[in-house]
């Protein structure tokens, strides 16, 4: 076996489900404080950027009716987009699944013989783990945006939508670029302290022999227009535009939802996605491109339309708004329960509320990772109110939960759904609850006024483990009212 | 006690405002008649947070009755993915409530489940009359605060609470029921009482019914953090308008003997004299 070229990431695989893994992740101290502060200053920044737009409410509405519009007529949208890109001179792909996207790429590669090339951040692409495939197939995909090469030269796993190195902090990432840089490339700069722009300069001129030495790019895309086939890239930092603009060919993967079906429907996501994302009225680089144009720029374009379980999310119309999301990350920045555990216990590159949505759809059920993800959340409905595309999130969780369980009904019966059984016995009707009553308040009237301390019994362990809790009522409030009302008011 | 004084109509944000006219009647002329929804946790765990919402009603001149066959909304089974087995527990909600005008709860979270969630579940059973019936229940059941505020067009309740309090405002009744601030604009008019501001108010408890079981972990740490903001405002009462979450706060201020209690608004708005619940 050869030696790898790229540094071997962190395996997903070795995660394991977000119960499970949880727990470790809230006792990194560290990654609490980076996470904390890096969410606290993002969320504040997109509601004073949301604030100043008088119209936002109205223009998170249009946002989710284009995209649901072009949902609806996919089908239509997709062959419109493919005859512009090839009217335009860009070559179309079509991917059922990860495998097959990451055989194009390859075999585009091969043909050329290029065994190295560059990337623009992309969240697709790490859905399909595009990286590892082209290792294996002796190609090096270098990483050229600053938080997606951090993650890569830390041998590391991306643990946020937009700022994939969330987790880490300035002086974790000098110690990785002092380590790692000179391995896979220009060596960062003796004496390096862990000042931003110090660590900046570092990783410009560590790319910069990367861009020009590059024949070959892979994108993704945040949006592909229909009616013209014009693709788009925002970002912040210039590496993309380099991306677009150096090498010779440039392979873009786009997931089949990332269609609007014309440029004027770009100013309105052009407007939210910035304020919602990181909080900027407007994205440094946007890019568009349309084909190759004639000795200026790559001459070789390609695009892959990728479904790998999109379609399964479009056929059920309940999970279906998942596929709006346009990857702002606003919902994983306001979510406590991300803001504790950061993205790694989501166990996938997609964390936070859209993980737990979209993760089950894509990839379905059969994994007791994918169906625990539903349940890491409590439903407190902060990402519902961010959410650019108005995803009504929760729902969707509820919905997947209903699947969760369906599809562990099959299964042997748990403590779980012997409790709900009960539950539904004692809730159908007011005298079932009051005998169910007959138990609580027994346990009422032994406990008086005792609150209940820690007990080691399995489950409410969990409960008592950190929480105390007051006795049951030794006489319920039916009781209560019986006792001081006639039959009438009853 | 002297009746408070009706407030101009607000605009109609809640369902079927038009019904307000019944109350617009002459000081000392009875009310509307409500049906309380205890709520099954309030109904066995803390049985206080009804009888001050029956005390509380009465007072501002409703005909307050209790229908017995009423039992939980279901959202327990429903947010544990048991669909089928919230299924009955909402046909008796639906068929228990289904002659009243007024329904009014002591909680958010009950009243945003009855909202968002029972006609959709009917719907998923492929009940559609149920689901209709389901869609009128809800259009007519209020959260206590909406009640008093939007139906009741009151805002000082007469009560009288000398205690420096803070308020969490619950997710389910920011976030689903969108009570907005009715709580507060009824307990700034409370004689005696300190309202202190909760800082990152808005920050879940980590409660999340049976998300507290599957993932105690996470649940605890985002109650130690609500739990030290409550600490921080030196406040004696966290109050909030849905139980299960003071249940889940007041869980780990109890465990820490932190010496600060928590208690419903209802029981809040009930009190009138110095003395504590
Ligand atoms: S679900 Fe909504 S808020 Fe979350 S990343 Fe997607 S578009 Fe942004």
């Amino acid at each position: 076996m050869t030696a790898r070229r790229t540094p071997e990431p962190g395996s997903w695989l070795g995660i394991p489900p977000f119960p499970k893994a949880a727990p470790g992740a809230l006792d990194k101290a560290e990654q609490r404080r980076n996470l904390r502060h890096a969410t606290t200053s993002i969320r504040e920044k997109r509601a004073e950027r949301a604030d100043e737009v008088a119209d936002w409410e109205q223009l998170r509405t249009a946002a989710a009716q284009i995209k649901d519009r072009t949902l609806r007529h996919l089908e239509g949208y997709l062959l419109e987009a493919e005859g512009a890109m090839t009217a335009a001179g860009v070559t179309v792909h079509w991917a059922r699944d990860g495998a097959e996207a990451n055989r194009i790429v390859t075999d585009i590669a091969h043909a050329k013989g290029i065994d190295e090339l560059v990337k623009i951040k992309s969240m697709v692409t790490q859905e399909i783990e595009l990286n590892e495939h082209l290792e294996a197939n002796g190609i090096a995909a270098w990483e050229t945006d600053l938080a997606e090469l951090i993650v890569q030269l830390g041998n590391d796993l991306p643990s946020h939508i937009l700022v994939p190195a969330i987790h880490r902090n300035r002086a974790e990432v000098r110690d990785i670029f002092e380590v790692q840089m000179g391995r896979y490339g220009a060596p960062a700069p003796a004496a390096m302290t862990d000042d931003p722009a110090e660590l900046s300069a570092a990783a410009r001129s560590h790319l910069r022999e990367k861009f020009l030495r590059a024949r070959m790019a892979v994108s993704g895309a945040n949006f592909l227009v229909a009616e013209t086939g014009t693709l788009v890239v925002v970002e912040s930092e210039g590496n993309g535009r380099m991306c677009l603009t150096l090498p010779e060919t440039v392979v873009s993967i786009v997931g089949i939802e990332k269609l609007v079906p014309t440029v004027e429907d770009l100013e309105i996501f052009l407007k939210l996605l910035p304020r919602s994302s990181t909080g900027e009225r407007m994205n440094p680089y946007t890019s568009f491109w349309n084909g190759p144009t004639s000795g200026d720029g790559p001459q070789d374009l390609h695009v892959i339309l990728l479904d790998n379980g999109r379609t399964n999310a479009l056929a059920d119309p309940v999970g279906r708004p998942a596929l709006r999301c346009v990857r702002c990350s606003a919902c994983l920045n306001i979510c406590p329960v991300y803001e504790r555990v950061g993205g790694h216990a989501y166990g996938s590159p997609y964390p936070g509320p859209i993980g737990a949505i979209l993760g089950p759809q894509l990839r379905g059920m059969d994994d007791p990772k994918d169906a625990a993800l539903p349940f890491a959340s409590t439903l407190c409905g902060a990402c519902n109110d961010v959410c650019p595309v108005r995803i009504p999130i929760t729902d969707i969780l509820v919905h997947l939960r209903r699947e969760a369980v369906d599809h562990k009904k099959a299964g042997r019966p748990s403590a779980e759904r012997v409790a709900m059984k009960a539950a539904e016995w004692a809730m159908a009707e007011g005298p079932n609850l009051e005998r169910a009553q007959g138990a609580t308040q027994a346990a009422g009237r032994v406990l008086r006024d005792r609150w209940i301390g820690p007990l080691p019994l399995p489950v409410a362990s969990r409960w008592l483990g950190a929480r105390d809790t007051a006795p049951p009522a030794a006489r319920t409030f039916r009781r209560w009212w019986r006792d001081h009302h006639d039959e009438d008011d009853r | 006690m002297p009746v408070p004084a009706h407030l101009p109509p607000e605009p109609d944000v809640r369902p079927d405002a038009t019904r307000r006219d019944a109350v617009d009647a002459p000081a000392g002329v009875a009310g509307p008649a409500v049906a309380l929804f205890a709520t099954c946790i309030a109904d066995t765990m803390r049985p206080s947070i009804p009888i001050a919402t029956v005390t509380l009603l009465e007072r501002l001149g409703c005909r307050v009755s209790f229908p017995e066959r009423q039992t939980c909304c279901g959202q327990i089974m429903t947010n544990t993915g048991y669909w089928d087995e919230a299924l009955p527990a909402v046909r008796n909600h639906v068929e228990t409530f289904a002659g009243y005008d007024y329904i009014v709860a002591p909680s958010g979270s009950c009243v945003g489940s009855v909202r968002d969630q029972h006609a959709m579940l009917a719907r998923h059973a492929g009940d559609q009359s149920l689901a209709t019936a389901a869609a009128a229940v809800a259009s007519r059941t209020y959260e206590l605060t909406e009640f008093i505020v939007d139906v009741l067009g009151i805002v000082d309740v007469g009560a009288h609470f000398p205690h420096r309090v803070t308020y969490h405002p619950s997710c389910h009744s920011a976030r689903v029921a969108r009570v907005g601030d009715r709580p507060l604009q009824l307990l700034r008019r409370v004689r005696g009482l300190d309202l202190v501001p909760l800082p990152e108010a808005d920050q879940c408890c980590g409660f999340g019914g049976t998300f507290s079981l599957k993932n105690p972990a996470v649940s605890v740490a985002m109650a130690s953090d609500k739990a030290r903001h409550v600490r921080a405002t030196d406040a004696e009462f966290v109050v909030s308008v849905d139980h299960a979450c003071l249940m889940n706060i007041g869980g780990v201020l109890h465990r820490q003997r932190a010496g600060v209690r928590t208690i419903h608004l209802a029981e809040v708005l009930a009190a009138t004299g110095p003395e504590t619940p």
